[in-house]
């Protein structure tokens, strides 16, 4: 990194008021040609290249965005890490990505504000006490952990969580702890991948939307269409969470994708409150409390359809209620910000990683809220994108498992579902 | 000491009721009228708060919902955090506190960091806390971080609410515009809904001394709530604040401290024909040196102090504007005996009209504050000329700032309706509306009141469709700005943001290093991002990008405004759904019965509240069980089948219906006959089992596994509306329309004669998989021969107001074969040692048929059937299928439900998991199933559990059913 | 919340209504299509940046299921079943 970033710096910096501190990244004018074209500078994306230049020495590669980079879905979520998935398919994914993630503060010199804190999944219901127990051993064989634990523990180590009690409608009969869980800060991860990115020669081009996909005359991807010109690319990787069909669909290509809309909202914030990662799965939400001290919350994603980044009213007193059934002091605590995302989820609700039918057109999609994938999801599609091989950690992720309705039934794993 | 800095005469409180309250551990008094704020200033309290980041000592700036800087943390029973001052009405006995101060508000340890500000920059801690890692730093940091501390209790008294509104006309604020809009709309017959976050009407009003029709504006205000609350067709909430703009006109008002003493808050669900948002304007902050010292407050809030609460916040006052609406505020003070030293005014030329407003006052044309002076009270500032030169100081203890007025447009935003920038009136104003919303008064940049009055009243004609009514002559001072995003020549720190400490150098460093969008400056310096979410603050942020990077405004553009307008509590969204009003339980009749036997109850699906079994005195959950599946496998048991769902279906076509929706033939079945049957996704999945009766020629009755009776009949209604929309089909769910107990064991059909019935019951007359409607016990009954159990059945259905009358004639005529009621805990043990599916169990969300072995379900015969097509393709597929199987542990014991098998054990790759374990009291030992690739062909062979840490279980691999292979007992 | 035109009750809250999802093509003929066509008519549904259609069912009303055009950008219904009050 060109320049370091470190307490000693910022008092260096400090000294000359701050007035040397030079760009995190670069502006550079657009060039009508690259080896690569990633086609979204959200977290995917970001990483795509990062790894496209660290794995593959691939440098020659423009990341472009419509809007500013790091404004996708990476700029809305609830900052979740973890890796407790059920299937032999999933699991060692997300542990790579969970490992990635611990040490991306240091391999990229950005304060990721990693916070390994841990998630306590608060059961209510037996039937899903069965489900956390199957994920139990088979991660353990991954080297993912998950222990059970009593209710007094899970209430020593949440005090504020004093509803569900024996009487409740939903009484809370056990849980189990994710010790690899963890949160950070969404907007480092971006940033820090950016300048990464940057120091190593790719190019993120923001305000720079792709219009159109352009076949050549070989059938194959030839490059993209924008407001700023024709850009010619002899692979083009789509990362656009929520869009990949609005893209595609350029080229003639259909995909089992559907868009969704998942909001978050979080709370004002409050003085050191909880410090793990809550989750509920039987009553419908999680949360968090995060470094700002404001309480963030997730719930389920709205019915249908949908690029509105706006809640639907009834989902969003669904996790409110949900949540004051476990939380009844957060009565008067105060409801402060909201936001949505769109995410795309694919026919059998994992994730597609895939060169597609149009040769050198590479998808990454339906990750269903893909934060904590990001940097697995960034090394694999390198991978599949430098070598034209998928990389095994998503061999089972291919497109053509739908065409033999091979799926992959990865369900319940955000909330209630 | 009392209320030093109340004026003698004014302001719209009563002073005959005096209030005691106390702020940071020290008694004061105040008015009823009064909020926090003006009674903290009415005594003379002017250092109020610490700042977030530099904890620098802050005041009171604002009289209302944009106040960034004195938040406070109120105690007691209605304990809440983070409330501004200036919201917080005041009441007897108030205990309130400042927050983000420690130890106390005078002597802050947090100071500290002032001395270090210069090396914590915007951003510093993307920059270092790496070393060793973040954990170590985040627990200090986070103890600094956050403001009052969480409420650690709900309510001690009263609760929520919320409800549904209805009507033709929201009108969002009542102000001039808003009233004038909903009293038009309301003449006009209108159904108008109008709420207000004040706590009584008139907006600015409250705070401005203007006339209406020649009389004060007040009397008009009051002229019209009378009228609007004399009419049928109108609803007038004060103390309720619109704050969130869905889809379809749907808005979310919260109506605080409502009439009914045990209600702590309301919230409608509003469903509006049309909106008109008459938010009225907030003002803008000034951006220059030092300018968070108490006692630098916006214009407008010293005016509403000193006019609506008779309050002086100063003595002498110093003006800072960059716009003419200040002069009235000038004007204000002088008539309220505070001294005003001068008016520094940005502007080069300062209408006459203004000016006007303050004859013998020194107004310093195209002068700006550079810096506001004192450390714990503002004591006087230095003036210079826009481009800079020598300073003068002016002695002052109140410098009243504007920096212009922004419309309150966070409702239009939210409702997706475009702004556009006004270079005018310098700010964003509604543009082109995305729903059924218009915008009226100040909120539309109608910023003098005769204009907010007409606008207010065409916007309100034009939805009722009526003449714009004549408007009362309103005379007001002409508004003029000059935008002055910041002062470029001041010294020291300029905030641009108070409550999250975030400067103008903080601004000029993102952009520097690359954080150019305005996206990015927010979210690199945190500007806007507090609980004020920048109120005041925002434009000066945009207009500082816009300076630094040489454009417009317009391309700077605007963040994105997001409900809630302000915060909401969150007891005021959830209402009253708790607990089993969110989610009832559903009973079946003889509920009271189980309690009464002591049996444990619990969820058990689709929200059927079930009895998991029945214990005895000393028994734990095993022993019951045991107990409970020797009675059935023994003698004869009983259980509550009514959960199972159950559906008519009538009508010509229902035969080949059923044949499209079973993977078998159901239309050839004689009447009063049945059989088991799958229904597939047309993915090929499991949908759902159950058993299908015809019981005459074009009745039918389907059984549904309990979790699923509401999807099934909604899938059935799917695809009998979308697919075969001519055929003669009716569906009728009847799970509800009749319940049944369910009688098993070898002893069945003795008990089933006791009871007395006239149905035949021998096996030939009454084979296995038949219906028979008749009478038994003397009620009207239809009993039909399943099981699940594997032992001879009869599921005794009857009329829900006959269930306890047929389970007490069960219990008793089955008291000589020692018959015991079973929970579902024993009936998973029966169907596990039969080898029967479970939905939630066995069905991975994989496996099809053929796996289960059941093959033969798989109609051969139908061209045609969901999912036919999918199960074909899958299995002409190459890879292992997992196929359940009977596992015997070897050693005997038990084995977790879930738990993983690998091939020899090993930690590889799983080939299947155990789906079920239980203690069978036929084997005497742990007998489960599992799903496991290739099972079908691996009868006798070990396989391996592997559990977390490394055991493993050699288990032998046997067929799925453990007991009565060949079905002789449940045929019998 | 949504308010969707039902033929029978009129406008209604969305919440009395079960989502059917989006609207495909007719379920073709397994003896005359192809695999590769079986499937992506299984696995590929209408995903528009706009309207699109969808069926949802009245199944706390009047029991129907009917077909809206719903913007997927704004929520709008943009067209309702014929005679949809």
């Amino acid at each position: 990194m060109k320049q370091h970033y470190s307490a000693l710096s910022l008092l260096r910096h400090g000294i000359n008021r701050h007035t040397t501190w030079a760009p995190a990244w670069r502006s550079p004018p657009l060039k009508d040609h690259y080896d690569v074209i990633v086609i979204g500078a959200g977290g995917h994306g970001l990483a795509t290249a990062y790894y496209l230049a660290k794995d593959h020495g691939l440098t020659n590669v423009a990341v472009l965005d419509r809007g500013w980079l790091g404004g996708g879905n990476i700029a809305r979520n609830t900052i979740t890490i973890r890796s407790n998935y059920m299937r032999d398919a999933s699991i060692p994914f997300y542990v790579k990505s969970v490992a990635l993630y611990e040490a991306m503060t240091r391999e990229l010199n950005f304060n990721m504000m990693h916070s390994k804190r841990g998630m306590i999944d608060v059961i209510q219901n037996y039937p899903m006490m069965r489900d956390r127990r199957r994920r139990q051993h088979i991660m353990d064989i991954y080297g993912a952990t998950y222990e059970q634990i009593t209710e007094a523990e899970i209430r020593r180590r949440i005090p504020a969580l004093t509803g569900g009690g024996p009487d409740a409608r939903l009484p809370v009969v056990g849980g189990y702890v994710h010790t690899d869980a963890a949160i950070n800060r969404h907007d480092a991860v971006a940033w820090g991948y950016a300048r990464a990115i940057d120091a190593m020669g790719g190019e993120i081009h923001q305000q720079t939307p792709v219009t159109q996909l352009l076949r050549g005359p070989d059938g194959r991807i030839a490059g993209v269409e924008t407001p700023r010109g024709v850009i010619r690319a002899p692979k083009v990787a789509v990362a656009v969470s929520g869009h990949t069909t609005t893209l595609t669909e350029t080229v003639g290509l259909t995909l089992p994708l559907r868009t969704m809309n998942l909001t978050a909202f979080v709370s004002e914030p409050v003085k050191p409150l909880i410090d793990v990662i809550v989750n509920c799965p039987d009553a419908g939400f999680y949360l968090n409390q995060s470094d700002k001290g404001e309480l963030v919350i997730g719930g389920a994603p709205d019915t249908g359809q949908s690029f509105r980044r706006d809640i639907k009213q009834t989902v969003f007193e669904d996790t409110v209620s949900a949540m004051l059934s476990l939380f009844p002091s957060f009565k008067k605590l105060k409801f402060l910000r909201q936001w949505g995302g769109h995410l795309d989820i694919a026919h059998d609700a994992s994730p597609i990683q895939d060169e597609t039918d149009v040769p050198g057109l590479f998808v990454t999609a339906g990750w269903w809220g893909g934060y904590k994938a990001i940097p697995a999801g960034g090394l694999t599609l390198a991978h599949l994108v430098a070598t034209g091989r998928p990389h095994p950690l998503m061999e089972p992720f291919g497109i053509n498992r739908f065409r033999h309705l091979d799926y992959v039934m990865e369900t319940g794993t955000t909330t209630a579902r | 000491m009392t209320q030093v800095d109340r004026l003698a005469t004014g302001g719209r409180i009563d002073r005959s009721q005096t209030l005691n309250f106390t702020f940071n551990g020290k008694g004061y008094t105040g008015f009823e009228g009064d909020t926090l704020a003006s009674a903290l200033l009415a005594n003379g309290v002017r250092l109020t708060a610490r700042s977030f980041k530099y904890h620098r000592p802050r005041g009171i700036v604002g009289a209302g919902v944009e106040e960034p800087s004195t938040l406070v943390e109120l105690m007691g029973a209605n304990a809440s955090g983070n409330c501004p001052a200036t919201t917080v009405r005041l009441s007897e006995g108030l205990v309130a506190k400042s927050v983000n101060c420690w130890p106390s508000l005078a002597f802050d340890i947090g100071a500290l960091n002032q001395l270090a500000s210069r090396f914590i920059p915007a951003g510093f801690y993307y920059k270092t806390f790496k070393w060793p890692n973040w954990h170590v730093y985040e627990g200090p940091i986070r103890k600094a971080a956050g403001l009052a501390a969480a409420p650690s209790e709900p309510p001690a008294k009263g609760h929520f609410e919320s409800r549904f509104g209805h009507c033709d006309v929201l009108v969002a604020g009542a102000g001039p515009a808003g009233l004038m809009a909903a009293l038009t709309a309301a003449r006009a017959g209108l159904r108008v809904m109008i709420a207000d976050e004040g706590t009584e009407a008139g907006g600015s009003l409250l705070s401005r001394k203007l006339t209406i029709g020649g009389a004060p504006a007040l009397d008009w205000v009051a002229q019209t709530v009378a009228e609007l609350a004399a009419l049928p067709n109108v609803t007038h909430l004060q103390n309720a604040t619109v704050w969130g703009y869905r889809e379809h006109n749907y808005l979310m008002v919260t109506e605080r401290a409502p009439t009914n003493p045990s209600l702590l808050e309301r919230t409608w669900r509003v469903r509006a024909g049309h909106v008109i948002t008459a938010t009225g304007a907030i003002e803008r902050g000034l951006v220059f040196g030092n300018n968070d010292r108490p006692g630098v407050m916006l214009a407008s809030a010293v005016q509403t102090y000193v006019k609506r609460y008779g309050v002086a916040p100063g003595k002498r006052a110093v003006i800072f504007t960059n716009n003419s609406s200040a002069y009235a505020v000038a004007a204000d003070l002088v008539a309220a005996g505070v001294k005003v030293v001068a008016i520094v005014d940005s502007r080069e030329t300062v209408p006459e009209d203004a000016r006007a407003q303050v004859p013998g006052i020194e107004v310093m044309a195209g002068k700006v504050v550079t810096e506001a002076r004192g450390a714990r009270h503002l004591r006087g500032v230095a003036v210079t000329a826009k481009t800079g030169g020598a300073a003068r100081i002016l002695s002052c203890d109140l410098l009243a700032v504007s920096g212009g007025w922004n419309p309150t447009v966070h409702l239009w935003s939210q409702s997706r309706s475009s702004l556009r920038y006004d270079a005018a009136l310098a700010t964003f104003l509604p543009d082109i509306p995305a729903q059924a919303i218009s915008a009226a008064g100040a909120a539309t940049g109608d910023l003098t009141l005769n204009d907010a009055l007409r606008s207010g009243a065409e916007a309100a004609a034009h939805v009722a469709g009526c003449d714009t009514p004549d408007i009362p002559e309103a005379p007001d001072l002409p508004y003029a700005v000059d935008p002055l995003w910041r002062v470029e020549t001041s010294t020291g720190k300029a905030f641009l943001d108070l409550q999250n400490d975030v400067t103008v150098d903080d601004v000029h460093l993102a952009l520097r290093e690359g954080y150019s969008n305005v996206e990015h400056v927010k979210r690199y310096t945190t500007g806007g991002m507090g609980i004020d979410q920048g109120k005041t603050g925002n434009l000066n942020i945009i207009g500082t990008v816009a300076l630094a990077q040489g454009i417009g405004m317009d391309q700077v553009g605007t963040t994105t405004f997001r409900a809630p307008y302000t915060p909401v509590s969150f007891g005021a969204i959830g209402g009253l759904r708790e607990d089993t009003v969110a989610l009832p339980y559903r009973h079946t009749p003889i509920t009271e019965w189980n309690l009464a036997q002591g049996a444990v109850m619990y969820e058990s699906g689709a929200r059927w509240r079930r009895p998991g079994y029945f214990p005895r005195a000393g028994e734990g959950l095993q022993e019951a069980t045991n107990r409970e599946c020797r009675a059935v496998r023994e003698r004869v048991g009983v259980y509550d089948g009514s959960p199972l769902g159950t559906v008519e279906l009538k009508g010509r076509d229902v035969g080949r219906f059923l044949d499209y929706l079973y993977t078998n033939v159901m239309s050839s079945l004689k009447p009063g006959r049945g059989r088991y049957g799958l229904m597939l996704s047309d993915d090929g999945l499991i949908m759902d089992d159950g058993v299908c009766f015809r019981l005459d020629a074009h009745r039918w009755i389907i059984s549904t596994s309990t979790g699923h009776a509401d999807a099934i009949n909604g899938h059935l209604e799917e695809m009998l509306q979308t697919r075969f929309p001519d055929w003669n089909v009716f569906i009728t769910p009847v799970t509800s329309q009749w319940n049944n107990a369910t009688i098993c064991g070898p002893k069945a059909r003795e008990v089933m004669a006791a009871l007395g019935t006239d149905i035949d019951l021998a096996p030939e007359a009454f084979p296995f998989m038949s219906v028979r409607d008749g009478v038994v016990a003397g009620l009207p009954a239809r009993v039909v021969r399943v099981s699940f159990t594997g032992e001879l059945s009869f599921e005794v259905n009857v009329a829900p107001r006959h269930m306890r009358a047929l389970w007490a004639k069960v219990m008793e005529a089955g008291q000589p074969f020692g018959i015991l009621p079973v929970g579902s805990e024993a009936s998973h043990v029966l169907r596990v040692e039969k080898g029967f599916l479970s939905l939630g169990h066995e069905v991975d969300g994989t496996v099809d048929a053929h796996d289960l072995g059941m093959g033969w379900v798989m109609s051969k015969k139908k061209a045609d059937h969901l999912g036919k097509r999918a199960v074909q393709i899958r299995r002409d597929g190459t890879g292992p299928r997992r196929e359940l199987v009977g596992v015997i542990p070897e050693p005997d014991c038990q084995i977790p439900e879930g738990a993983p098998l690998t091939p020899g054990g090993g930690r590889e790759e799983t080939e299947g998991f155990v789906t079920a374990c239980v203690w069978s009291v036929v084997q005497d030992r742990w007998v489960g199933l599992a799903l496991l690739e290739n099972g079908h062909a691996r009868h006798g062979d070990t396989a391996h559990v592997r559990l977390k840490g490394g055991e493993v279980i050699p288990v032998r691999v046997t067929p799925p059913c453990h007991y009565d292979p060949d079905g002789a007992k449940l045929r019998s | 919340m949504m308010q969707i035109p039902c033929p029978f009750c009129g406008p209604r809250n969305e919440s009395e209504f079960f989502y059917g999802g989006p609207v495909r093509p007719s379920r073709p003929d397994p003896a005359a299509v192809n695999d590769e066509d079986w499937t992506a008519w299984l696995t590929q549904v209408p995903n528009p940046l706009g309207p699109v259609q969808e069926h949802w069912w009245h199944a706390r009303g009047c029991g129907t299921w009917l077909t809206i055009w719903r913007d997927t950008r704004t929520h709008d219904v943009v067209e309702a079943p014929d005679d949809a009050g």
